[in-house]
């Protein structure tokens, strides 16, 4: 409930705010196969976007496109409207023109993986300090000041000193995402956060995310927690085939499905 | 009784052989087959990680050299490369050194007998160092390097707190075989006159007649230096592995 509280009390961003993200005809192919078929997306300051679709669809790569760990092939990327410039290399690829700007922008957009991708070699305090110490150039005492609070904020400061592969994966997902809160990120993307988790430790994960939420964080989800979609999103996605099928306010969206395709994979989901 | 009086007699001849300054000698030699292995495993070391660096490049060319290189140190006889360097070293200097009047016609320059040897040895030892290197950098977890790119790290920040603590982790059971390896192929370079363990067991053996006594010794000792070496790199396996063995 108090999801929708939150929810509701988002203010409706006004229309000359700058956008926390905005993704314009965004292309991507391997090979032959076109994965990305022209997807823009806007977010603003405090929205959570769900972005849905069935396996295939592109959702990822859109997500792994917008910090570039994907390379699209056309199309924008601005964060907080700086454009991510891009340039063509000789065989006609795109790519970054400033690396520096990109792991600059990196910096700002913090991920959550599916499959967490923890540094092994280093205990979960060490994996929350290492990027805002190196990469932020952050004083290590605040640093590891800060780790402590958010580990205990989700619930793991007593595996502080653990290393990642002995803890279960929710208790990794959980450090992952404190990882990311160390950054003080602009915007948190999350691909898949809880696909590679046993159903009975999704919802410690859930839990966490849905309270960064109800903070007014900016978060793109791919996800397929319809019940995270429906009650805690300020926005719907839903990708088919590499296009944006349909968008909306959630509740909307659920209780009357815009397109056949959106409504043909909620029911899918519902079986 | 014939026997025993006879292995006594052996004993002692051996302990005053050894008393008569061969022991020191083979003490030196022992010290000299450390100092080989040692810089020639560091050579492999810088070396190797160079290769095993071409050998996962993108570029075709780097790949390519990568790969001559292993193949080429890993094919050949340690000896013929030994020599090469040794001898062709030696040629290579004498021309260099004539052709620029630092010395006359007919004087020759040779090539330095440890510098020779260890770079002959630590090419080789870097020819396997580099397998392991690479192997090593191929297991480890893609996610964790993407990781390492999504949040701002950059390719340097990327090599020091990511790929190189887990390379080094993962390289150590690999890097304790190179070094038994490297151990073994010191002794080669007796034949370029560095007093090292093999040579002065050879010396020995020849001036004094106890072949089998020396060589013997000289068997022990080096079985003694690749055994200490073992426990050793276990526990250094152990160390560096701790985020996966350990339980808490």
């Amino acid at each position: 409930m108090s999801a929708n509280v939150a929810a509701a009390a988002k203010a409706a961003p006004s229309s000359d705010e700058t956008p926390a993200i905005s993704v314009k005809d965004l292309r991507k192919c391997f090979g032959d196969h076109e994965v990305l078929k022209g997807i823009s997306l806007e977010a603003h300051k405090g929205d959570v976007i769900s972005i849905l679709g069935s396996s295939g669809s592109g959702k990822s790569t859109m997500l792994r496109c917008i910090n570039l760990l994907e390379t699209p092939d056309s199309g924008e990327v601005r964060v907080d409207g700086e454009l991510i410039k891009m340039k063509r290399s000789r065989d006609g690829h795109q790519m970054p023109a400033d690396i520096r700007q990109v792991e600059r922008i990196r910096a700002n957009l913090a991920m959550v993986f599916q499959s967490f991708n923890l540094w092994s070699h280093m205990t979960v305090l060490e994996n929350l300090v290492a990027a805002p110490t190196h990469v932020l150039k952050r004083p290590r005492a605040e640093c590891l000041e800060q780790a402590e609070a958010l580990l205990k904020r989700v619930g793991i400061w007593e595996r502080r000193n653990y290393y990642p592969p002995h803890m279960s994966g929710g208790q990794q997902q959980r450090a992952a995402i404190a990882r990311a809160l160390a950054m003080n990120p602009k915007v948190m993307l999350f691909d898949e956060p809880t696909s590679a988790l046993d159903p009975e430790l999704v919802g410690e994960v859930l839990r966490v995310m849905r309270s960064l939420a109800e903070e007014g964080r900016t978060m793109l989800v791919v996800t397929h927690e319809m019940g995270f979609a429906r009650d805690v999103s300020s926005k719907v996605m839903f990708l088919h085939k590499g296009e944006v099928d349909s968008a909306g306010e959630p509740k909307e969206m659920f209780a009357r499905p815009p397109t056949p395709q959106f409504k043909q994979f909620i029911a899918n989901f519902n079986k | 009784m014939e026997f025993l009086n006879d292995l006594k007699d052996q004993v002692s001849t051996a302990y005053e052989l050894l008393a008569a300054g061969w022991g020191v000698q083979l003490l030196w030699g022992i010290g000299w087959t450390l100092a080989v292995t040692v810089v020639s495993m560091l050579i492999g070391a810088v070396l190797g990680s160079l290769v095993a660096a071409a050998k996962l490049s993108h570029r075709s060319g780097l790949r390519f050299i990568g790969e001559s290189y292993t193949t080429v140190f890993r094919g050949e006889p340690e000896l013929l490369i030994i020599y090469l360097f040794y001898y062709g070293g030696t040629q290579v200097l004498t021309g260099v050194a004539r052709s620029t009047g630092s010395i006359g016609s007919a004087d020759i320059l040779n090539m330095p007998s440890f510098l020779g040897g260890v770079l002959a040895v630590g090419i080789i030892s870097g020819a396997y160092q580099a397998e392991v290197f690479r192997g090593s950098f191929l297991a480890i977890h893609r996610g964790e390097l993407e990781a390492a790119r999504a949040y701002g790290m950059s390719a340097w920040l990327r090599f020091r707190l990511v790929i190189m603590p887990q390379v080094l982790r993962l390289a150590v059971p690999g890097l304790g075989n190179v070094w038994q390896l490297t151990i073994k192929d010191s002794a080669l370079i007796s034949v370029t006159g560095v007093a090292e363990l093999m040579l002065t067991a050879n010396k020995a053996a020849r001036s004094t007649h106890h072949s089998l006594l020396f060589y013997t010794l000289a068997g022990i000792l080096y079985l003694v230096m690749t055994s200490i070496s073992t426990p050793i790199f276990d526990k250094a396996e152990r160390y560096t592995s701790r985020s996966f063995t350990r339980p808490k």
